[in-house]
């Protein structure tokens, strides 16, 4: 096993803090709605209709495009654009940082996204079918917009950011992706604020709904908000959601010097690859990608209080994690675990930044939001320390441990300490 | 399609790609330029808009032409002759 350095150990030049959080998530556009609706009950999830596929359900963000972009840039640009830049104002308001003050040039913009690109595909073929499938009607503003770096571009542009930027792919892992990214360029001294995150425009492709469908694995139900059920018997599979969140990432000795308020500091962190399947996950790989995250945070699995779950509502995705969670946290008796999910639906590339952010706030309250829908609880999927339904206080909470994993077998942790 | 309904036309494709923009006082013989945060990609989407409605093909190297509204006017007045107002 490799050992590494003790995070006390390391100099506050090399220790990463979260300093902002910027989000949109279906049931709030800020980290306080985002937190109060945790805490009771509040979905986000709705009626919704796609062309071709016609009626379904997604959790769908209704932040305002235009506080932070003139109508011709979110005309010109991507729905998870439109998202990012949202989320990366906020973020940097609430850091608190002087952005007439910064040095834009040592600014880096990281952005998980899980898919890029299938909207504006989707919407121009739609268009010229409308002209017999002439391509002279096809959009000049087609590349820029699919471009894959197009919603890290895009912030960058809205910013007048001129350090590095990009996008990473990483299926439904993105999120914690951008995260480790963000915190591995500040540590490179790549850049001294990372933007780092993810985003997600995918309610406005079909295709992810239809192949969804196909592959037997997307959610309904009468009632929209009893959609997303991970962990219950009867659950049946994932609601697609919109959304995105954006951190401002520094480097401790930065934030303290600007007495910057601090969520928290990242540890730990790990990825890694099943490399057995398309689609189903591989438990051993998981708890592997776990371990790696608190051997790097020099913590045992006991001094974990909250894991979140990645649990996407699946029949044998959830079942698989839970394996992979009891593997690693079995043992552990104070160890609390839920999932953001069960509220909001997948918000797919923006899913593990905003999970996340939902549980940071137990930092300061010292309370466990619920995963919710758990009408009859599957008992595959029975962790002990479970939140089932309805919040739970449990004093003070030092560890939180981010699971985010994805299609084509990527996996990802991340371990925040309070500070 | 008579110029005062072309220039109807062009001011409604203009709303369309520069939403921020006031086109109240929009001088008709001074460059959209001059007066309105136009960019080359902006032109594509008056050519483009051009296309899709009214099937007018305006080629590349009559793109001058669309420098303001009395210019852009008197161009396309004999290519939308036949055109009828939507």
């Amino acid at each position: 096993m490799i050992s590494f350095a003790r995070p006390d150990d390391l100099p506050d030049s090399q220790r990463i803090v979260i300093t902002g959080i910027g989000l949109t998530s279906p049931n709030g556009n800020t980290l306080a709605e985002f937190r109060e609706s945790l805490l009771n009950h509040k979905s986000g999830v709705q009626d919704y209709e796609i062309r071709y596929f016609g009626k379904t359900i997604a959790g769908i963000c209704d932040f305002d495009v235009r506080r932070h972009q003139t109508r011709k840039d979110a005309r010109r640009g991507t729905r998870a654009g439109s998202i990012g830049c949202y989320c990366a104002h906020e973020a940097i308001q609430d850091s608190g940082i002087e952005w007439e003050n910064q040095d834009t040039s040592r600014i880096g913009v990281y952005i998980g996204v899980t898919e890029h690109g299938n909207v504006e595909t989707e919407s121009e073929i739609h268009e010229i079918r409308g002209f017999d499938y002439d391509t002279k009607v096809w959009s000049h503003h087609h590349n820029p917009r699919t471009v894959a770096n197009n919603p890290a571009g895009e912030i960058a542009l809205n910013l007048g950011i001129t350090g590095p930027h990009y996008t990473i792919g990483a299926a439904c892992a993105a999120g914690n992706a951008g995260l480790i990214q963000g915190l591995q360029m500040l540590r490179l001294n790549e850049c001294d604020l990372a933007l780092a995150g993810g985003v997600s425009e995918s309610i406005h492709t079909f295709g992810i709904f239809a192949g969804f469908a196909s592959q037997g694995a997307l959610a309904s139900h009468n009632d929209p908000t009893k959609a997303s059920r991970p962990f219950d018997k009867n659950r049946n599979g994932i609601v697609v959601s919109e959304g995105g969140c954006i951190y401002t990432l520094e480097r401790l000795e930065n934030a303290k010097a600007r007495h910057a308020r601090i969520y928290g500091e990242i540890i730990g962190y790990a990825m890694n690859t099943d490399a057995t399947d398309f689609v189903l996950p591989n438990p051993e790989r998981q708890a592997q990608c776990m371990n790696m995250a608190l051997n790097r945070a020099c913590i045992s699995a006991r001094d974990v209080d909250i894991v979140s779950t990645h649990a996407t509502g699946t029949g044998m995705g959830d079942v698989l994690e839970c394996d992979a969670v009891r593997r690693v946290f079995g043992e552990s008796d104070k160890t609390f675990i839920n999932n953001a999910k069960s509220f909001i639906g997948h918000t797919m590339g923006a899913a593990g930044a905003l999970e996340l952010a939902g549980n940071l706030v137990s930092f300061e309250d010292h309370v466990v939001h619920p995963t919710i829908n758990l009408d009859e609880l599957d008992p595959e999927c029975d962790l002990p320390g479970l939140v089932k339904n309805e919040p739970r206080e449990i004093g003070k909470i030092d560890y939180i441990l981010n699971n985010s994993f994805g299609m084509l077998g990527i996996n990802s942790a991340t371990v925040i300490r309070r500070m | 399609m008579a110029p005062e309904e072309i220039r109807n036309v062009i001011l409604d494709i203009l709303t369309d790609i520069a939403p921020d923009e006031d086109l109240t006082a929009l001088e008709d013989a001074v460059a959209f330029r001059e007066q309105l945060e136009l960019d080359s990609m902006d032109f594509l989407d008056i050519v483009m808009e051009l296309r899709k409605r009214y099937s007018v093909n305006v080629p590349e190297e009559d793109y001058p032409q669309l420098a303001s509204m009395d210019s852009t006017v008197t161009y396309l007045t004999p290519k939308m002759t036949d055109c009828v107002a939507s």
